[in-house]
């Protein structure tokens, strides 16, 4: 128990911590690295709430892919060039305050013990499996949620290509089919030609002959 | 809290027990590879240092010990310094998971699995970070171009992943191993052979190992993401390129080649009389057969072009998992003995 509450604290001070300092950088990369870090924390806390499928399912696909894709494309603009103006903060705050106010206001309306059963820290044996007690529920219980939000998700995939594929013209790629199908005799051209002498060839410079045989 | 403390000196002293074999497989992994790869091309490889020059590995780590560490002065030195660590913690920190032989595993969780894909998908960071925080060019070019590669692949291990999922009808390392017990033709690599195939070139390409070591390129960006890495921060880069190879090999091990259980199980007279041989040494041994592997395709194949890596990658690897996917899942509701039973 006491382990437990110790890395509750630590890792709790760390996602605080690390989402006021994603917010307050100026430099994208580190605001990135920071939400990494968020990611991380919230990861363990949900692993000490025995959900040890959102916990990995939160690292490989936040932290392993999306996150990745996320400081790839930071990187490669060089977003950390572009300075924040120095008033930004405080030109913005009033907006940032309401927003908080309505947003903070809603979370607590959803996630208030009306709303939203909490169940008071249930100790499974050991043998319980979060995988197999939530693949029961999600392809049973709740199904049609389940296949609703897969259609979505291929719509949107199909969209982001279909964004990124729209202008047929200006892109360049490799024919796979036509480099294959070259042969020796398209990119290859042997010429015939007269051999010439050279007069006493051994006694100029250059590289020496092997002697033979050995 | 003493019982706790207790718990947690044992959990110390195992992850010891798994890290120094590591450790000490990665510096003669090394060896290894310039031997091999030296016998492959006719010439003898390292033989000055020690018997046999054995002493190569050692000699070479104490050399990057005490070579200077030189932190470029336009970089961003904590970024710098950090890339390294998080280059060697995940390809440590997976093993916790991999059953060595029945019953020997640090964590014997239910989500084995996950955690090696959530642990492996790491990686990718120290190269992104290393390359950006150097301040250079090639090192950046090696990044964008291993960040790219990384997650191109880690789809098509996912869906292999899945695929043995399906076929262990469990996520923990230890039951998918014990589902393939009844001999050498009962292991996965036979009804799983395509994403066996799949899941072994993905890895080559997870370690930014030949052919697909686009990040590194010497010939055209000349070491790309460590180029500005100098003493131990590069030895760390070292240790975890090597050590993510181990784990790739033991993982393959894991999934497809039976783990610890003897080929010779089932075998009449064979399998009674190698009974005796503990399960950690054949897991040892299919392990190195993976790495002899590693070092094999390196001294073989020439560097891919990077859009031949991309298009395996997302045309070919890809398909063929979410084909295989449908495949053993037909398998599986008709019971094809002996594997689906």
């Amino acid at each position: 128990m006491y382990i437990e509450s110790l890395v509750f604290v630590v890792f709790s001070v760390m996602l605080i911590g690390s989402a006021l300092a994603m917010i307050v950088s100026r430099n994208t990369i580190y605001s990135a690295l920071f939400l990494v870090a968020c990611f991380v924390a919230s990861s363990v806390l949900w692993l000490l709430l025995e959900a040890e499928f959102l916990a990995l399912i939160l690292i490989f696909v936040y932290v392993g892919a999306v996150m990745t894709l996320f400081l790839f494309v930071v990187m490669l603009l060089n977003m950390d060039i572009v300075s924040h103006e120095k008033g930004a903060f405080v030109r913005y705050l009033p907006v940032g305050i309401v927003l908080m106010l309505g947003m903070l206001a809603l979370m607590m309306y959803v996630i208030s013990p009306t709303h939203f059963a909490v169940l008071t820290s249930v100790q499974h044996p050991a043998d319980y499996s979060n995988i197999k007690a939530l693949g029961a529920v999600l392809y049973t219980q709740y199904a049609y949620p389940v296949e609703v939000t897969s259609v979505i998700l291929l719509v949107a995939i199909i969209a982001a290509v279909s964004l990124a594929a729209r202008h047929k013209g200006n892109r360049r790629s490799q024919n796979i089919d036509v480099q294959l199908a070259a042969t020796k005799g398209d990119r290859l051209q042997v010429l015939k030609m007269p051999s010439e002498k050279f007069s006493g060839a051994s006694d100029i410079g250059g590289p020496e002959q092997p002697a033979r045989g050995e | 809290m003493m019982t706790d403390l207790f718990t947690l000196l044992i959990i110390i002293a195992k992850i010891l027990v798994i890290l120094v074999p590591v450790l000490l497989s990665v510096a003669y992994l090394t060896y290894a590879e310039r031997k091999v790869i030296g016998y492959m091309q006719a010439r003898v490889g390292p033989n000055r240092v020690g018997f046999l020059g054995l002493g190569q590995p050692i000699a070479d780590a104490l050399k990057l010990l005490f070579k200077e560490m030189i932190i470029p002065s336009a970089s961003n030195p904590v970024l710098f310094l950090f890339a390294p660590i998080l280059a060697i913690a995940p390809a440590l920190a997976a093993w916790a998971v991999i059953p060595f032989a029945d019953g020997w595993v640090l964590a014997n969780v239910n989500a084995g699995v996950l955690y090696l894909l959530a642990i492996t998908s790491l990686g990718v960071y120290s190269i992104l970070i290393s390359g950006w925080a150097s301040n250079s060019k090639y090192a950046f070019f090696g990044a964008m171009r291993s960040a790219a590669q990384v997650l191109s692949y880690e789809i098509a291990m996912g869906f292999a992943i899945v695929v043995v999922l399906m076929a262990a009808d469990s996520a923990n390392l230890m039951e998918i191993v014990q589902h393939q017990s009844g001999g050498f033709w009962h292991w996965y690599w036979l009804p799983l052979l395509p994403i066996f195939v799949v899941y072994f070139i993905s890895g080559v390409a997870e370690t930014n190992r030949h052919p697909f070591d686009m990040a590194e390129g010497e010939s055209e960006i000349v070491a790309g993401f460590h180029v500005e890495y100098s003493g131990m921060a590069f030895a760390c880069f070292f240790l975890g390129e090597y050590a993510n190879i181990i784990l790739i090999c033991a993982v393959v091990t894991t999934f497809f080649f039976g783990g610890w259980l003897s080929p010779f199980q089932g075998i009449p007279l064979l399998g009674n009389l190698l009974a005796f041989v503990p399960g950690v040494i054949w897991f040892v041994l299919k392990t190195w057969f993976f790495m002899f592997v590693f070092l094999w395709i390196r001294a073989t194949f020439p560097r891919y072009r990077y859009d031949q890596i991309m298009r395996l990658g997302w045309k070919i690897l890809i398909p063929i998992t979410i084909l295989w996917i449908v495949v053993v899942g037909l398998a599986i509701e008709m019971r094809i003995p002996p594997w689906f039973t």
